[in-house]
């Protein structure tokens, strides 16, 4: 069990960015260890991707909604759809850890057989481990390793509450998939949701009427002014996983987001965004608002981190964490 | 003391013996053997491919051809089956359900060929989706397309073979699901109601044929070990069928109305602990579907007393279909009105069944019928968490099991004789069953393959009715596979919900609290979370144990990868490395295990994961097992291991001892 990696996380990164479908399993799993030496090794690989990485790189599409919403049908469809151009796919998909046992029930994603394993997809499933700081936690160096490896990642999750900010904090596009008729738009619409996607989607759109309810409902609300000032109106698409209807409009509506960040150059900014957010909020996962305060608040560590902008995040969460540490040594 | 000679002693119900294995010339006479020993009608087991739609020589059926059945690719395996078997005369059921059209296609064709009249034919297709969603496994297309399928022979028996038996709503297997009674009756009426429904609503059966069309529809039933409770529970159906045959289809006939049955009893209370106690539980078991009259089954069918331990051999299923016929012939059961009527006690709980029984339905009913419960996944969570319950009972010791978790010490049973108590399938089987299959593809007549093959394609186009243009395809050769692969392209392949997203619960054992407390440290140790990958390979759809195994890691703290049933071994290899587990746990219970088992070590060597520990769990016999730890199996587990605790603590030790290079 002491078994140590006799490849360099340089090596490694080199690997994935050659598009090494090999080195993906070895680099997420060494990116979840948190054996301190092995974390040193994450730390340096994925420091190494984010400098490396070409830009803009990978699509990084989530993809959000209440359970029984038929997200793993529209994946599958998704993917049916975008294998035969010859993108290879990455899904990282996460499910919520007992909070009591720390155990979780992932899988169940293979909808529709695909015969032998394509090598031009990929998934690996994980835990939203509560105890360890949520979904970005691990999602988000998957998300790192995997958009070097692949042409588009899915982040796919079950869609409650906090879920959605780090989500949306994860990637370039944010897809809501809400269930005809069930009411759910209205709910979570009340809880603030609403604010963060992208693009919805209203999938099963073979139930007819619902479907087109659930749509017009959608389009209503964002028309009430839910949305952040100058955001572009949400799509909202009508699919029929089973049928395989609308996908061909999903994936044009997921590329001309993404094109649109490109052309409006925001889309480093986004990711940058997303980037402080996440580091944020892992510290005070971690250390809480007191630690927090120990670098001057989130307001505090937002200039640090347009300062050290060329320092990757992952060893600046590191860098920042030990200096809270140091700091909360001496107040005792 | 033999029965006095004036009385008049009730018809006995069809005595059946599942059975079928090797060859469609094995299994013929294996057929005339039994009918010579009493038997008094026949039930076909078929193998996994066939039940899969796949020919002998595809892929996915290596190991599984002529194991748990007979392979019936082509009308001439079928007329082989039937050889000397007068079909005019017989009355045989058919376990047989995604393909059931094909497979009765093939029985019509073969009795158009042997001269017989297809109007006169007697028997039963299985014929019911739903329960193959939620346990046994073999389905194929997705539940609207196969519920197409299925009103699709209910519309052309009715008239083209009308003593035919058409679909038989199977509870059986959702109690081996774990279904409790309650489950067991509301979802039965619940899947003959979607059945109803979709025949009444397609508008080519005419309103008055709809009350034959209720009649003709028929149940398959278990029988458990608590035999007052199940004779409460037929007689609760009967009248709850009775109910919903009048309010729901305006039924005025009451031998419409009649509540027809046939039962297997109970296989998941068998245990290979002191196998020869289940000769006894079968005794018991059959009780339970004959006191009643009023409620007694039309067919039983018993199981052999060593299914535990592998399959049976002819003389255990002798010894079985003797039960049958001691129970009719000497006891004096046939002789009495019902023996129940009056009785308040059975009264009491059979209307306490109803009611909740009547309660799910509506349940059921009111979220869009089963196929909405099966798409939402709703029922087959209940039986997932109803299995868990017992599972969670047995290992408590809240339910007793004589000679499992008590009474375990005793004398060494003469029965058990080695490997050799029970049959072992000649392993030239698959080889000779191909040969065949390829010598019959190459003489038959390519051009009306073609155009029997092209009739079928535009009939189902079109939406008619399956059935003319398949017996069709039978007279001119086409295969299983070929008639499989051709509905796959037009209705697609369905995966069901695995149910594994059981809530959690707390056993509140201090067992499972102790060995939380070591995968939690083995994390520490791993550096991140224990995971384990739970894989069925092969065809083998029973998933029971595969989903108990997954919910009770989950509740020791482990993180559970399971992607349900019917994953070859390269797609398992490649979850594994993916997923990045520690250990991949394989379920087998077809006794297609050395095949199988061999091939996922091969593939996980391949993907360069041949330092990962493999454990394996099913009906495995020691000599199989002794060969599967050679080639590198770390552990082996079968029935008798009922305590999941002590299983996933010695998953942890597996863990630690053979470590895990990822």
């Amino acid at each position: 069990m002491s078994w140590r990696s006799s490849v360099l996380p340089r090596d490694l990164a080199q690997r994935l960015l050659d598009h090494d479908r090999d080195a993906v399993p070895e680099a997420l799993n060494l990116a979840d260890d948190r054996r301190a030496d092995r974390r040193e090794e994450a730390l340096e690989l994925l420091d190494a991707l984010e400098r490396e990485s070409p830009f803009p790189g990978a699509a990084r599409i989530g993809l959000t909604g209440a359970p029984g919403a038929g997200k793993s049908t529209l994946l599958d469809a998704l993917v049916r759809e975008l294998r035969p151009n010859g993108d290879t796919v990455a899904i990282v998909a996460v499910d919520p850890s007992s909070r009591t046992t720390g155990g979780a029930l992932l899988g169940d994603r293979i909808r529709v057989r695909s015969g032998a394993a394509d090598p031009g997809v990929f998934i690996r499933s994980m835990a939203a481990r509560s105890q360890l700081g949520g979904l970005a936690e691990s999602a988000w160096p998957a998300v790192v390793i995997l958009a070097a490896a692949f042409d588009r990642v899915f982040v796919e999750t079950v869609g409650v509450g906090q879920s959605e900010s780090d989500i949306a904090a994860l990637v370039d596009t944010l897809v809501y998939v809400a269930t005809p008729g069930a009411g759910d738009a209205l709910q979570f619409m009340k809880a603030g949701v609403l604010e963060h996607p992208d693009v919805f989607v209203v999938n099963k759109a073979d139930l007819g009427a619902a479907a087109a309810r659930t749509a017009s409902e959608l389009k209503g609300t964002m028309a009430l002014g839910e949305r952040e000032a100058g955001r572009a109106e949400a799509p909202v698409i009508l699919t029929s996983a089973r049928d395989r209807d609308g996908i061909g409009e999903l994936v044009d509506a997921l590329d001309a987001h993404r094109q649109q960040l490109i052309d409006a150059d925001a889309l480093r900014e986004r990711r940058l965004r997303g980037r402080r957010t996440l580091l944020l909020d892992a510290l005070e996962r971690r250390y809480g608002a007191f630690g927090i305060e120990k670098l001057g608040g989130r307001h505090g560590i937002l200039e640090r981190l347009r300062e050290d902008a060329r320092v990757s995040p992952f060893a600046l969460q590191d860098r920042l964490g030990r200096e809270i540490e140091e700091a909360l040594r001496k107040c005792r | 003391m033999a029965a006095p000679e004036h009385a008049r002693r009730d018809r006995p119900w069809v005595f059946r013996t599942y059975s079928g294995h090797s060859s469609a010339r094995a299994s013929n006479e294996l057929y005339r053997a039994n009918l010579a020993k009493g038997q008094t009608g026949l039930s076909v087991a078929f193998d996994l491919p066939t039940q899969t739609g796949y020919d002998s020589d595809h892929p996915l059926a290596r190991g599984e051809v002529g194991k748990v059945g007979v392979p019936i690719c082509h009308i001439d395996d079928m007329t082989a089956l039937f050889e000397a078997l007068p079909l005019e005369k017989m009355n045989t059921s058919m376990t047989i359900n995604a393909n059931a059209a094909w497979l009765l296609a093939l029985y019509v064709a073969t009795a158009e060929r042997t001269g017989a009249d297809p109007k006169r034919l007697q028997g039963t297709t299985q014929n019911d989706i739903v329960k193959e969603y939620l346990s046994r496994g073999t389905y194929i297309f997705p539940p609207e397309a196969s519920l197409k399928l299925i009103s699709d022979i209910v519309a052309y028996t009715v008239d083209a073979i009308p003593m035919w038996n058409p679909t038989n709503v199977c509870s059986y297997h959702l109690q081996e699901a774990g279904a409790t009674p309650v489950q067991e009756i509301a979802y039965a009426m619940a899947t003959a109601i979607a059945v109803l429904d979709a025949v009444r609503d397609r508008g080519d059966v005419s309103k008055d044929a709809m009350p034959r069309v209720v009649g003709r529809i028929s149940f398959f039933l278990n029988a458990g070990i608590r035999f007052v409770e199940e004779t409460c529970k037929v007689r609760a159906m009967a009248e709850l069928w009775d109910q919903i045959a009048r309010e729901r289809y305006g039924v005025e006939d009451s031998k419409l109305r009649r509540f027809r049955y046939g039962v297997q009893v109970n296989s998941l209370g068998l245990t290979e602990a002191q196998p020869e106690n289940n000769a006894i539980r079968i005794v018991l078991e059959s009780l339970g579907v004959t006191l009643s009259k009023k409620a007694r089954c039309r067919a039983l069918q018993l199981p052999a007393w060593n299914e535990a331990l592998g399959l049976p051999r002819p003389w255990d299923q002798q010894w079985s279909l003797r039960i049958q016929q001691i129970l009719a012939y000497e006891t004096d059961l046939l002789e009495y009105e019902d023996l129940f009527d009056g009785s308040p006690v059975v009264e009491r709980k059979t209307r306490e069944l109803m009611e909740a029984a009547r309660e799910e339905l509506d349940r059921v009913l009111a979220m869009g019928g089963t196929v909405a419960a099966i798409e939402n996944a709703y029922m087959k969570q209940r039986l997932v968490e109803s299995q868990t319950a017992r599972a969670r009972a047995i290992e408590s010791g809240d339910i007793t099991v004589v000679g499992v978790n008590a009474y375990t010490t005793g004398e060494r049973s003469p029965l058990m004789d080695g490997g050799r108590s029970i049959l072992k399938v000649d392993e030239s089987a698959e080889r000779e069953q191909i040969e065949r299959l390829v010598a019959f593809r190459s003489r038959r007549n390519r051009a009306d393959v073609e155009a029997a093959t092209r009739n079928l394609e535009d009939s189902l186009r079109n939406g008619d009715n399956v059935m003319p243009a398949s017996i069709r395809a039978a007279h001119a050769g086409v295969t299983t596979g070929e008639w499989s692969d051709l509905l796959r392209g037009l209705y697609g392949e369905y995966r069901a919900p695995t149910g594994v997203v059981a809530r959690e619960g707390s056993d509140g054992n201090q067992a499972t609290a102790q060995t939380r407390e070591r995968v939690h440290r083995l994390a520490d140790a791993l550096g991140r979370p224990l995971k384990i990958l739970v894989g069925k390979p092969g065809l083998d759809g029973h998933s029971n144990g595969a989903e108990q195994i997954a919910v009770k890691a989950r509740d020791v703290g482990m993180e559970v990868v399971y992607d349900g049933i019917r994953l070859s071994p390269g797609e398992i290899a490649a979850s594994a490395r993916d997923e990045g587990v520690h250990l991949v746990g394989l379920s087998i219970l077809s006794g297609s295990h050395c095949v199988l088992v061999v091939d996922v070590l091969e593939k996980l060597r391949d993907a360069g994961l041949g330092h990962l520990p493999v454990v394996l769990g099913g009906i495995i016999p020691e000599e199989d097992a002794a060969k599967l730890r050679k080639a590198g199996v770390r552990r082996v587990y079968t029935p008798k291991d009922f305590d999941l605790t002590r299983i996933m603590s010695d998953i942890v030790d597996v863990v630690e001892e053979f470590g895990s290079a990822a």
